[in-house]
Order: C-alpha cells, then structure tokens, then sequence
C-alpha cells in the first residue's frame, strides 16, 4: 500500500492516494496534500471548500459533486476550477482527507 | 383496497409491476403504473441505432403489452409527489392516493444544461444517441459523412450506461473500418473522468483498448461551454478541444417531477438507502433504478438486481417486518470492443471489475474483462432476454448479489 509521510508520521493512502484513514487527516496534512497537487497556498476560500466538503461527507458518507459545491457554497464553477484545477470535486477531496467522491460509476 | 403506485413503467417500473402483480392478492391490492408515454424503448439498442446495426423501429414495444392484465395503466405526465399526504399529483390534476409508492421515473438528458450546447447546430454537427430522435438523426449523419474529426463527449457525471461512450468509439472505429474511410477518421474520447473509466483496473484495460484501436482521450475536461461557430469544446479550466462532430453525452437528470416535489438532490435524483431501497426521509417510499442517487450504474442490469432486492423488502415492509435484503451496488454489463467482439464486466460497490470468467470459473462462457466473439452474442441475445424474460420479471440464472466465483483478484 502507497503511503505519504509527514514530518514523522507515515500515512496509509487508498488505491487511487487518497487518504486511506480518513482520521489521519490535520490541516497541516491537508496543506501537504495541496502541495502534492500543485497548490502551493490555501486560501480562505480554499477552505471554505475543503469544509463545506468534509461537513457532508461527515453527514452523507460521500463527497458532494461539483454541481452542488457550486449550488451549496456559494463559489461558481470557474473560481471552483481555478482553487482546485482540473478535477475540483475530485481534487478538493483527497486535499480535505476523503476518498475519491463515488458518484460515477 | 389498498394502492401500490408505481412512477414510472420503464426497466425498474415494469419489472416491479409483474413480479408484484404476481405476488400480491388482486382482491386486496390495486396495482397502478403511471408513464408518460405509451411507448417502452429498448434503450441499450440505442447506441447500434447510429451504425446502422439496429434501426430504431426495431427497439420499440407497446408499454402495456408488457406489464400484467391486473395492472391499471396511466398514460400521464407527473406533476409532483406528497410525501405528506401519501398522494401523487398528476398532470392533468388528477390526484392519486398511495399507500406505497415506488419512484422509478429514470433519467435522460438534458443537453440545456450546458452554455451552448442546444443550438441550432444541434442534430445537424452536435447529436446525442440517448435519444430515439438523437440517434435516428446521428445514424442519417454518419451515412454520408467524409470524415474528420469526431469527438465523443460526456459533460458530466453520472451518466445513464458509463460504458456505453467507450463502446460508441469502439463501435465507430468498427463502422469506418468496414467502410474503408477509418484513415480519414480521427476519434478522441473528451471526459471529466481521470481515464477511460472510474475504477483502476477496467480504466487500464479499457484504456490499453482505446489506444490499441488508435482512439485519443483528453480526461479530466469539465465542459463550461459549447463554441458551435468554431466547433470547439471550452473547459471550466480555458482548455479547448476542436471537433468536426459532436457526439454529446449531456448532462443526465432525473425527472422532472422530483424537483418539484422537493425530494431530489442537485441533479433531481433521489436520495436512497443504498441497502434497503427506501427512499430517505419519507414513509412507504422506495426507489428503483436510474430514478435513486446510489453510486452504482444507471444501467438496466442494475435496475433488475435492484428489483430483486426491492420486491423482498415490499413484502417485508407490507408484513411489518423490517427490511432483510440488502442491495450491494451489483451491475453486469456487456461492453461491445467492434469488430463483432465484446467485454463483460461484472462488479458491486466495492468490488471493481476484475478479469476472469462468468458465470462459471475456469469455464464461462463469458470472459470478464476480455474481449470474446461470445461477449458480443450475449449482448445481441440480450435484447430478447430484455423483452421475454427481464422485464416479465422471471428469474434469471445471475443472482442479485454479485459472485467472486471466476474473478481474479
């Protein structure tokens, strides 16, 4: 199993490097995850994002969707695309500690 | 009397209707369907309508010739659903009464979703093959077309049938072959998917076959707009993909009907226990097939495993008893690789497709995750088994939970 380490401590991450245990997951891991993924800083709105994602996940057992991080946050797509380039549903959640969001297959 | 409603007389909603009609007491129980249309489409036949294998008026069967006589048949739109008061409104005001209702009202497309999507170009260099009309115009298309550059586009997830872009690329990497022109054909595959597919192992495998048949993919690509002037694709992220043609998978909704209601997530599908099939948040309501917002398939191998478990959890729920079956996410489809070949995948919700044999280890006949002429005569087969066995709701020899019998790990 791939694993990421951060200052001492080594963390388990899933098949597609994502955090393995979603418990391992601090700020700090999550600045290192962004790094990892080419953000250099997190904003606040940033953030924003990376909680408004965990809250759901906490309450739902899954990452919301880019359609409704636009609708729910408050933050449209484009800026959602800039903050997280690529894939911001998939790439804001391995950065708030989640695993890749289902709703796909 | 007491009323079963069923929303919805597709996959789902006709399986329902005859494995409960069988089931429950007629003198007790009233069986009530409710469709917009009278007609059933055989929707997997869909995707062979563009390559001239099927034509349309092939897919086609009168709704009610398949759902049981004991069965009342309400041709109508839906207004919306209260959960409150336990009744459904329909279009015309007509009010009906439940006292338990099964959602089972699909999903389609909805190509307005996107800027630029629903034009005037749209049907003429911009199509979709979701649609009876879409794939009719995509197959008048193609007849005379010179060639260029065809891209196969999927707007965003989820979408009814994720295979089914990987087998439009491999079916036309087919059709221009056998037409002698496949030189003048580019094929690209533009996704908001990281690969081919979701899961690790079918996107390598079903990657290697895109490449091996010369079929380019741009992955993650979350379309923002449509540019039908310079024919070009524009991402959220300012990249643009050029096409000659278009061959659109928009955006997929549930009904309409569900917005309304006030039951539905951002995408009007319904939110629903992903075990038992009762629909979160409301009493005596289930939900079926492509209508829920499980991640699994929106695929009609999925809607009749789920039927299996759903029509358990009825009788249980209508003796009091809790629900006991428990749906694992189980989906098997036959992916069509061209040429008269095809794959088949066979997963659940957390076991991905693996390579191996189905039903029988060592033996088949089918392979999972490898290509085989016997593949592609189940698919074929399939439409029968689709009309006369499926939805009639007769047992079928793959059980509703998914087998690691014949997987490799």
């Amino acid at each position: 199993m791939a694993t990421m380490t951060i200052g001492t401590k080594t963390l388990a991450l899933d098949a597609d490097g994502n955090l393995a245990n979603m418990n391992d997951w601090s700020e700090d891991v999550a600045r290192e995850l962004a790094v990892q993924e080419g953000i250099t800083e997190l904003t606040p709105q940033h953030w924003a994002v990376i909680n408004f994602m965990r809250q759901v996940f906490a309450k739902e057992g899954d990452s919301p969707s880019i359609r409704r991080l636009t609708k729910e946050s408050g933050i449209d797509t484009k800026t959602l695309y800039q903050l997280f380039p690529k894939g911001p549903a998939k790439k804001a959640a391995k950065i708030a500690g989640l695993p890749k969001p289902k709703g796909c297959i | 009397m007491r009323n079963m409603l069923i929303l919805g007389g597709g996959t789902a909603g006709t399986i329902m209707a005859n494995k409960l009609s069988a089931a429950l007491d007629a003198q007790e129980w009233q069986i009530t369907v409710v469709d917009a249309t009278e007609r059933h489409y055989y929707q997997p036949g869909f995707l062979f309508v563009p390559f001239g294998i099927y034509r349309m008026r092939e897919l086609v069967k009168p709704r009610r010739q398949y759902l049981p006589s004991g069965v009342k048949v309400i041709i109508s739109g839906i207004d919306h659903i209260d959960p409150a008061k336990k009744s459904v409104t329909l279009a015309n005001h007509a009010v009906l009464k439940y006292d338990y209702l099964i959602i089972a009202t699909g999903a389609d497309i909805h190509p307005e979703q996107t800027e630029g999507l629903m034009d005037e170009e749209w049907g003429r260099s911009k199509f979709d093959f979701y649609t009876p009309n879409g794939a009719d115009r995509l197959a008048q298309f193609l007849k005379t077309w010179q060639g260029g550059k065809l891209v196969l586009n999927v707007a965003e997830m989820p979408i009814k049938c994720p295979v089914a872009p990987l087998e439009f690329l491999f079916l036309a990497d087919s059709y221009f072959t056998k037409r002698g022109m496949r030189d003048k054909v580019e094929l690209q595959l533009v996704t908001p998917l990281s690969g081919a597919f979701t899961k690790p192992t079918s996107s390598r495998v079903l990657g290697e076959f895109l490449e091996r048949k010369g079929i380019s993919v741009v992955p993650d690509f979350g379309l923002a707009r449509v540019d039908s002037q310079e024919k070009k694709l524009v991402s959220w992220d300012e990249n643009e993909v050029k096409y000659d043609v278009l061959v659109s998978i928009p955006t997929n909704m549930g009904d309409a009907c569900i917005e309304r209601s006030g039951i539905g997530n951002e995408l009007n599908f319904v939110p629903t226990d992903k075990s038992t099939l009762l629909a979160e948040g409301m009493q005596d309501v289930f939900v079926l097939g492509d209508a829920t917002n499980l991640p699994s398939s929106k695929a009609g191998s999925v809607a009749h495993f789920q039927s299996e478990v759903l029509f358990q959890n009825i009788l249980e729920h209508i003796d009091g008893r809790p629900p006991m079956a428990h749906f694992d996410g189980h989906a098997n489809c036959f992916i069509e690789s061209g040429f008269d070949k095809g794959l088949l995948i066979d997963f659940n919700y957390t076991t991905e497709p693996l390579p191996g044999e189905f039903p029988l280890p060592g033996i088949g006949p089918f392979t999972l995750l490898g290509e085989s002429r016997i593949n592609h005569y189940g698919k074929l087969m399939f439409r029968w088994v689709y009309w006369n066995l499926l939805l009639r709701g007769m047992e079928l020899p793959i059980e509703s939970e998914m087998s690691m019998a014949g997987k490799r790990v």
